[in-house]
């Protein structure tokens, strides 16, 4: 019983740890802002460029060294997920488009490229099969070298790949950025009221910019950990299914908090697979489970609407662009 | 004594065709408090900002501490240590005081909140705030956000600190307190410019009092060997004849009545105090008032958009001789009782029209409902728009061109004409000229008379005492949320309405919290 | 010298101001250049993957289009359903409510179809059958619309996000149904009813989309007259332009958000049940296949005008069927229909801007407004 409670565990931060990424990354984007709902095709894109710069090198090289095949793969998926971020930024801030309509074309374009180049990047090589790569996965899976002496406790809380700390850091990080810096007070007054954060002299358009592709590139992470870590380096096409649409759920769930995201994300992690976990459960029935996380965060939206508590509200500037002479 | 800390020689400003300073002097020397008093319209906001980086003047000259000064932005303005507290505040709501004191600063060393909080509280004991730092914003009244947009002036080290009308909004026990702040401010040497309208407190608060009428520097007194009188009189100006026809009402019927009709916003303040009057049939009640002294919210109190807290607004029906009570009603309920009730609002393109939409569906807005068909019949609006245009010489390339697009004056004449056009036996108009040339204005005034002479209740709202002494009957003045004073227009004196509109009413609005 | 600009301060070298209107030839001009920028763009990624003359690639374009009488009638189906969906988000998004569910309400709709028709069945006569599969779908797209535009009517609740995650649920009970359908596990639902064809809508000529089609073309014409002819359409406006101007003549907000998202709800129901009763006569998790949110970007393109909707949801599913075909040519990935869509849309609504906006260079002297 232990042991499947611990194994339960050890899943739900697996599943959790591309949630973290993404909500953490839609987060930083959101509290400028920014509504970006091209956020789940980052995060393909993030997934996919990393394969592609792994591959590259996986491909062009005899002997392969592991920091390498993680250096380069970890390279290549930022630059992707930012060149995807700069469209929707560039898109929204400086030609002013709808933010709904960029985010859903974006993630149209997203879930495209990452398909795309997953169905048929080895034919660009003249191979058949499906994208597998080995080294590299076995690289991002490499746990903490401790974690085996540990037993249960190591097992479930330390066998991850470095990612899966470092996602977890992330989040800690932007939670200090946000309410412990200068620059994160002055995202949060964009966020909030950019009339006033213009008046004081805060360059609204860079603060913008800089978190949509920082929060991006966060994100974007979170569909490189599912590729290399969680699928151990191969792709299938629309594997990586909806869970970015899961993670702006978490957005919600975690009331614009980064810290709440850490344990929401395992939480929501924890409900896309609690039903392989509960015995004697009917196909069917497990199916309905699955649709928790989606009904708990309408209650969180509906709940935090009616109470109208200001802390718990969406920043009040989301999904509105910000053009000085409308003042 | 040094350079003066500012010096303005000859400023012009001018928006469009409308002039709204011209050829300004001004100085203001460090330890010292000076009053700008002018009307509405009178170019004192404008004025000052352009000291504060928000508007750059045409032509002049601005001298900060003896030198030329040129002020492109706010952030320049900090730079000369210029701090301007706007009627409308700049705070971020999920803020706490010290977060928003600090925003857009660039200091040096580690962001420490503890650390600013300890800052603002020194601030708040030199000059004797009460405030706490790590109160929030939207938790605060409107004087405790006041005391934040100034702690966050002192905090960047403004020497010249300029407030806009900083009492409207306060009651008079928080005046006597921001009173004592800035006597305290001017102890340490700051220049203070202090705009406003109020009598008593110029003459209680200032050191010399500078004088705009129409955008024109009228002159500079000492505030001690000045008196109300003096002040008023160079306040309104003598008064012009403006040549508008008037004729005797005739068969005055009492039309709406307001009793004691009161209104508090959520933060407690009362936009509405015991508001009494009578509207009658043929003639033109005229509402004088300082901007923001509840004139909005009474007339959309009586167009049912407002609710009020206490008090009754009955419409006596000239065809059936009942008696309707319209509170709580929505518009579209008081129409459907047969009132026939228009409103000119202030905001035209926000609230009276719908900018995107043609001449022909604005003229909808109103009628679009009539009918049982579930379609709309667009050629009866059509007509009308046709003759608005051509009867009010609207300036459009044709009826199907979107409002948004036409100028001022002419958006005006299409609201106004749609309104008449119901037949109304109660007009209401906010500022129905403001923004409009000569000509327009005067049309405008002539429709009105003509309403009036066809037994319409007219209720004008204006800015302009020497409009509202011409064209009116009667003329009622607001202060603060209350009525001071209903005088006959024929005998009434623009020094008279001058001093009701700058009166303290006793036991008025300002008693709120 | 009272002007003198200084050499201290660091303006832009150019502002960007709101443009009045711009003459319309002009604005579909930009549009026009934008596409065609757009193409190119395209062309040059799909040359650098097939090393092939582009204009021999949107020859194929156009042969994947319109090429065989089956192909063309697949194509108009699909443009049928995109379209049909379209119009369903418009009045919402006149109206300004983001109705990102629109996946969700299709989904629903024919979910709620399917259950009659498998349920059901030939128990009952088909004519009965299939409109009382009508109905159903329709509510069940209203029950799935009115819930967002309750809660946004009573608490402003941000609907959005709302709309966003009734689409999962739909998903999941979608899934769920399936499975409780399908036994064996295999997740999968198979043709239903296919040896009676119960609660199939019928051929008609001969054509198996044709009622598909017809239908859409109807409520295209009925919701372009509704929008622009009846009272209806202009309350939807007016709440879209100014909730001040819609208080100040007395309509009742709430009201006409509520009753819009019913209508919106009911035709993703209505399309829900043309793609379970007359397309695919079953169901499966992918079953409004991201057209939902496409319709979204197909109905902002025309400017929420139902006619022009014709146009860009053709411009959409010729750009689906195209790649598509060009995919399966050339040995390459279907996705890449995804990637050409993408492009276009961004340069179509980036190109928005220079309609809207005015660039200027920064006048030295003057400011304000």
């Amino acid at each position: 019983m232990l042991f499947t409670i611990a194994q339960f565990i050890k899943a739900a931060i697996i599943q959790g740890i591309p949630l973290l990424f993404g909500s953490t990354g839609e987060i930083i984007t959101e509290k400028s802002g920014n509504l970006n709902l091209g956020i789940p095709g980052i995060m393909y894109v993030g997934g996919i460029s990393g394969i592609i710069g792994g591959y590259l090198y996986e491909h062009n090289n005899e002997n392969v060294i592991p920091i390498l095949c993680i250096i380069i793969s970890l390279l290549s998926s930022l630059a992707g997920s930012a060149l995807m971020s700069l469209i929707y930024a560039f898109l929204t801030q400086t030609l002013k488009a709808n933010q709904n309509v960029t985010g859903l074309a974006l993630t149209t374009f997203g879930i495209g490229l990452g398909n795309f180049f997953g169905g048929s990047l080895l034919k660009f090589f003249g191979e058949s099969g499906s994208i597998s790569l080995i080294n590299t996965g076995l690289a991002y899976k490499k746990a903490l070298p401790f974690a085996a002496k540990l037993g249960l406790f190591g097992e479930t809380f330390l066998s991850f790949g470095f990612l899966a700390y470092l996602a977890i850091i992330i989040a800690v990080v932007s939670s200090l950025f946000l309410n412990r810096t200068r620059a994160g007070l002055n995202l949060r007054a964009i966020g909030e009221n950019p009339a006033t954060a213009d008046a004081a002299g805060i360059n609204i358009t860079r603060y913008k910019y800089l978190s949509t592709l920082i929060g991006g590139m966060v994100a974007g992470l979170g569909g490189l950990y599912f590729v290399m870590d969680y699928t151990a380096g191969a792709w299938t096409n629309n594997g990586f299914g909806d869970r970015g649409w899961l993670a702006i759920a978490i957005v919600i769930f975690a009331l614009w908090k980064p810290k709440s995201a850490i344990w929401s994300s395992f939480i929501f992690g924890g409900l896309y697979i609690i039903c392989v976990y509960i015995p004697g459960l009917s196909s069917s029935a497990k199916e309905i489970i699955k649709m928790l996380p989606y009904l708990v965060t309408i209650l969180v939206l509906i709940f935090i609407s009616a109470r109208k508590k200001k802390e718990h509200q969406p920043p009040a500037s989301l999904g509105l662009s910000y053009f000085r002479e409308d003042r | 004594m040094s350079a003066p800390a500012i010096e303005l020689k000859n400023i012009t400003k001018t928006f469009g065709s409308i002039t709204a300073n011209k050829n300004v002097c001004l100085t203001v020397n460090n330890g010292e408090i000076l009053s700008l008093l002018g009307e509405n319209g009178s170019g004192k906001t404008t004025l000052m900002n352009m000291i504060s980086g928000i508007y750059f003047p045409d032509a002049g000259q601005i001298f900060i501490d003896g030198e030329e000064a040129v002020i492109r932005s706010p952030k320049d303005a900090f730079d000369y240590k210029i701090g301007m507290i706007h009627q409308h505040f700049k705070l971020v709501d999920i803020f706490t005081a010290a977060e928003n004191v600090v925003l857009g600063l660039k200091e040096d060393g580690k962001y420490n909140i503890k650390d600013v909080e300890k800052k603002v509280a020194e601030i708040s004991a030199r000059y004797g705030f009460d405030i706490n730092p790590s109160k929030k914003i939207y938790e605060m009244s409107v004087s405790e956000k006041q005391t934040v947009e100034i702690i966050k002036v002192l905090y960047r080290g403004a020497n010249i600190l300029i407030l806009d009308e900083p009492t409207a909004v306060l009651t008079p026990q928080e005046t006597q307190k921001l009173f004592a702040v800035l006597r305290k401010m001017k102890e340490d040497g700051k220049a203070i410019v202090i705009i406003t309208h109020k009598l008593h407190e110029v003459l209680d608060i200032s050191d010399r009092v500078s004088v705009l009428r129409k955008g024109e520097y009228i002159g500079t007194l000492i505030t001690a060997e000045t008196n109300e009188e003096e002040l008023t009189e160079m306040m309104v100006g003598k008064k012009i004849s403006l040549d508008i026809d008037r004729s005797e009402p005739v068969n005055c019927e009492d039309r709406i009545t307001v009793e004691n009709i009161t209104l508090e916003t959520s933060d407690g303040v009362r936009v509405l105090n015991d508001i009494s009057f009578t509207a009658k049939s043929g003639e033109i009640l005229g509402i004088a008032g300082i901007a923001g002294s509840g004139q909005k919210e009474l007339l959309e109190s009586i167009a049912g958009l407002q609710k009020f807290d206490s008090g009754k607004i009955v419409y006596n029906d000239p065809k059936s001789g009942s008696a309707v009570d319209l509170r709580g009603k929505s518009p579209y309920q008081i129409r459907e009782l047969g009132v026939r009730l228009s409103f000119v609002p202030e905001d035209r393109l926000g609230m009276g029209l719908v900018g995107n939409m043609d001449i022909t569906d604005n003229m909808m807005l109103r009628s679009y409902r009539k009918g049982k068909s579930a379609f709309l019949k667009r050629s009866a609006p059509r007509e009308l728009a046709e003759n608005i245009v051509r009867d009010l010489e609207v300036v459009t390339p044709g009826i199907s061109t979107p409002v948004r697009r036409l100028s001022g004056g002419n958006v005006q004449k299409v609201l106004v004409g749609r309104e008449i056009s119901l037949s109304p036996t109660v007009l209401m108009t906010a500022y129905p000229v403001r923004g409009l040339d000569i000509n327009s204005s005067y049309l405008i005034y002539n429709l009105l008379n003509t309403q009036k002479e066809k037994g319409v209740a007219v209720i004008f709202v204006g800015e302009d005492l020497d409009v509202l002494i011409d064209l009116c009957d009667r003329i009622m003045v607001l202060s603060s949320g209350a009525v001071t004073g209903i005088v006959d227009a024929r005998t009434a004196t623009k020094e008279e309405i001058g001093k009701l509109m700058t009166k303290n009413s006793k036991g008025g609005a300002l008693d709120a919290e | 010298m009272q002007n003198n600009p200084t050499k201290n301060t660091h303006e832009p070298l150019f502002h960007i101001a709101k443009r009045n209107a711009m003459v319309w030839w002009k604005a579909w001009l930009i549009r026009g250049v934008s596409i065609a920028a757009s193409l190119i763009v395209c062309a040059v990624i799909i040359v650098s993957l097939t090393h092939q003359n582009p204009l021999e690639v949107y020859g194929a374009m156009v042969k994947g289009s319109f090429g065989t009488s089956r192909k063309f009638w697949a194509m108009l189906q699909n443009l049928a359903i995109l379209l049909c969906i379209s119009l369903a988000v418009t009045p919402a998004f006149k109206m300004k409510f983001w109705n990102l569910g629109a996946e969700g309400q299709v989904l629903f709709g024919g979910l709620c179809s399917m259950v009659l028709m498998f349920m059901v069945g030939d128990r009952i006569p088909n004519v009965l059958l299939i409109i009382s599969m009508l109905a159903a779908s329709i509510l069940g797209g209203i029950v799935w619309g009115i819930l967002p535009a309750v809660f946004k009517a009573k608490w402003g609740t941000n609907e959005s996000l709302f709309t966003l995650m009734m689409n999962y649920i739909a998903i999941q009970l979608v899934s769920f149904a399936i499975m409780v359908w399908v036994p064996s596990g295999s997740s999968v639902m198979g043709l239903v009813n296919s040896g009676t064809r119960a609660g199939w809508l019928p051929d008609l000529f001969g054509q198996k989309y044709l009622i598909n089609i017809l239908i859409v073309a109807v409520l295209t014409v009925v919701m372009f007259v509704y929008l622009k002819y009846s009272k209806h359409g202009y309350e939807i406006s007016v709440v879209g332009e100014s909730e001040n101007t819609a208080r100040y003549i007395g309509i009742d907000v709430k009201k006409v958000i509520i009753r819009t998202m019913i209508l919106s709800g009911a035709i993703c129901g209505l399309s829900g049940f043309l793609l379970v009763s007359g397309t695919n006569h079953t169901i499966s998790k992918e079953l409004a296949g991201g057209n939902g949110f496409t319709a979204i970007m197909v109905s902002w393109l025309a400017k929420f005008n139902p006619i022009m909707m014709i146009l860009t949801s053709l411009l959409v599913v010729f750009l689906q069927r195209g790649a598509g075909e060009i995919a399966t040519k050339f040995n390459l990935n279907t996705s890449l229909a995804d990637i050409l869509t993408g492009i276009i849309i961004f340069f179509i609504i980036g190109c928005e801007f220079f309609i809207n906006y005015k660039i200027m260079r920064t006048n030295s002297g003057k400011e304000g407004k």
